[in-house]
């Protein structure tokens, strides 16, 4: 059951066009991510669910509400936390916990939020003085602060060291077990893939593929990658000739060559037939990262 | 607590940690009174100013200079950087409106104008013997419309302009003047005619005049009460027209 649809979603700013029709629904309780090179209209199009912007054409429909019209409805249910924005200087944590959680009817104890966020020691220092990484985790717990069902969360792990990253990953986990829709946008593969279930891949504006993490990756030239340095060069037809391979690079030596599961197995059945030792033999799986550039390239260049 | 008032709660802390602002609103137009009242001459009823004493024409100009201090100098940077900091913008993914934010600074840079203008009055009266004002609804009714035109030109200026730098710069431009009408350098009574007659125009001209009338015991001129009415009409037309949340 999806609790938001987008629908032809298109946003111009004079001769530019942020989002061109696009199109997408995300399910209730799903980590739905949204990832793209920057200027690929991620923002824009959250911002349009947001209601903080007016879409030029197409319709968005948030657990049944117009965001560009219903804003007292859609703000009790939604939280966010913007790419950039601040608050008052001098306002303190605690303060800004206490304020957030009087906008809202029921909200979560400012308390437990802030020790979850690790945000305790913290709570009398004043915006102005937090780190990059406080700060975010300050506006993490202040999108969480009115128990949403939905919370959109722009560039989440910014500026945060990699312990907080991690960190930061479990809360998002705890948060979708709590049946809390998250809508996440970033630039970080690896968040990306560990995060999201399903994943929209923005370029230019328009979604270049929408798919599982494991299905992006899949769509990529081949799933697995083999690289080794034969201890003799091997034949460019017996290369030429392997099952399934999609790409086979040479460079000083090392061969890597992007193909599948019988891919591996011919190149180590030709490496015994002609005797030749495979030197620093690595088998990985291609990452998200390699579909994704693969997806977000240029063409056109 | 309700949302408006949690907001103008914590409004009301961070402005109490504004320093300067609370300086150059609250205690600067008194510093200024007490100062010219040390000067011996400035105590002695002079002919030219008909009887008067240069220290009773300035504790209108000290409470107009409040006004001014709070509307023009303290005002547009707060709001210009809620804007520019993206805090308005972050206000209005929330249920409450960004413009609670607005209203409560607005609020509490008025009441700082109040306290300021009614320091300045008591200083007058306790330590140079200025007579308190002998019309008082008068008074107020001047000096209220005297800060709300002084807040809607602060507000004009940062609808008007894009950035905070520019309302700053904007703000600073227009303060200079603004004092001169007001009659800090020269008492409005104290102006040539002709003079005197073109700041009736401006809003804090006019209520220069209306309060001077009041504190000599008469009711107010209607234009005096009229021209910063309508000031401040326009201005919050205005800023209404032009002001953009980001």
């Amino acid at each position: 059951m999806p609790i938001i649809e987008v629908n032809g979603l298109r946003k111009t700013y004079g001769a530019h066009t942020a989002v061109d029709d696009v199109t997408f629904t995300v399910d209730e309780g799903e980590i739905f991510g949204i990832l793209g090179p920057n200027g690929a209209g991620k923002t824009t199009a959250v911002e349009c669910l947001e209601g903080l912007r007016r879409p030029d054409t197409g319709t968005i429909r948030v657990a049944g509400l117009d965001p560009a019209t219903d804003r007292d409805e859609l703000t009790a249910i939604l939280g966010v936390q913007l790419q950039e924005s601040e608050l008052q200087e001098k306002l303190t944590v605690r303060e800004a916990l206490d304020l957030y959680s009087a906008f809202y009817p029921s909200p979560e104890d400012s308390h437990a939020l802030a020790e979850r966020l690790g945000l305790t020691t913290k709570l009398t220092t004043r915006f102005g003085k937090l780190s990059g990484g406080q700060k975010q985790r300050l506006f993490i717990a202040l999108a969480l602060i009115g128990r949403p069902r939905i919370v959109v969360l722009d560039e989440l792990t910014t500026g945060l060291d990699p312990r907080a990253r991690r960190d930061t990953w479990k809360l998002i986990e705890e948060i979708r077990d709590s049946g809390v829709t998250v809508v996440l946008v970033t630039h970080f593969m690896e968040e990306a893939q560990r995060l999201c279930d399903r994943i929209a891949v923005f370029k230019q504006g328009r979604i270049a593929a929408l798919d599982t993490p494991a299905g992006l990756i899949g769509r990529s030239a081949g799933d697995t990658v083999i690289s080794f340095t034969p201890s003799r060069p091997l034949d460019h037809d017996d290369l030429a000739h392997l099952p399934d391979a999609q790409t086979i690079e040479r460079r000083d030596g090392r061969l890597t060559i992007h193909g599948g599961d019988t891919t591996v197995n011919a190149v180590i059945s030709l490496l015994a037939r002609h005797r030749i030792t495979a030197h620093q033999l690595r088998v990985t799986d291609s990452t998200l990262d390699d579909a994704f550039l693969e997806l977000t390239e240029d063409r056109e260049n | 607590m309700s949302a408006p008032t949690a907001v103008l709660k914590a409004e009301l802390r961070l402005f109490l940690r504004e320093p300067f602002s609370l300086f150059w609103i609250v205690v600067f137009p008194t510093l200024l009174l007490a100062i010219l009242g040390l000067i011996p001459s400035f105590r002695e009823p002079s002919a030219e100013l008909g009887g008067n004493r240069v220290i009773d024409l300035y504790v209108p100009v000290s409470v107009l200079l409040a006004t001014i201090m709070a509307g023009l100098m303290a005002l547009p940077p707060v709001l210009a950087g809620y804007r520019e900091r993206g805090i308005l913008r972050r206000m209005s993914t929330t249920p409450v409106r960004p413009a609670a934010l607005l209203a409560a600074q607005i609020a509490l840079h008025f009441a700082a104008a109040l306290v300021s203008a009614l320091l300045a009055i008591a200083t007058g009266r306790l330590a140079f013997g200025v007579d308190l004002p002998a019309h008082p609804p008068g008074y107020i009714l001047a000096l209220l419309l005297g800060a709300l035109s002084a807040l809607a030109l602060g507000s004009a200026i940062t609808a008007i302009t894009p950035t905070a730098k520019a309302t700053n710069v904007a703000g600073t431009i227009v303060f200079f003047p603004t004092m001169f009408l007001a009659g800090v350098w020269v008492p409005v009574q104290a102006m040539p005619e002709l003079l005197q007659h073109i700041v009736g125009y401006f809003p804090f001209g006019a209520a220069a005049q209306a309060l001077d009338d009041a504190a000599q015991g008469g009711w107010p001129a209607w234009s005096d009460l009229g021209v910063p009415a309508a000031w401040t009409a326009l201005l919050i037309a205005a800023a209404v027209r032009w002001f953009r949340w980001e």
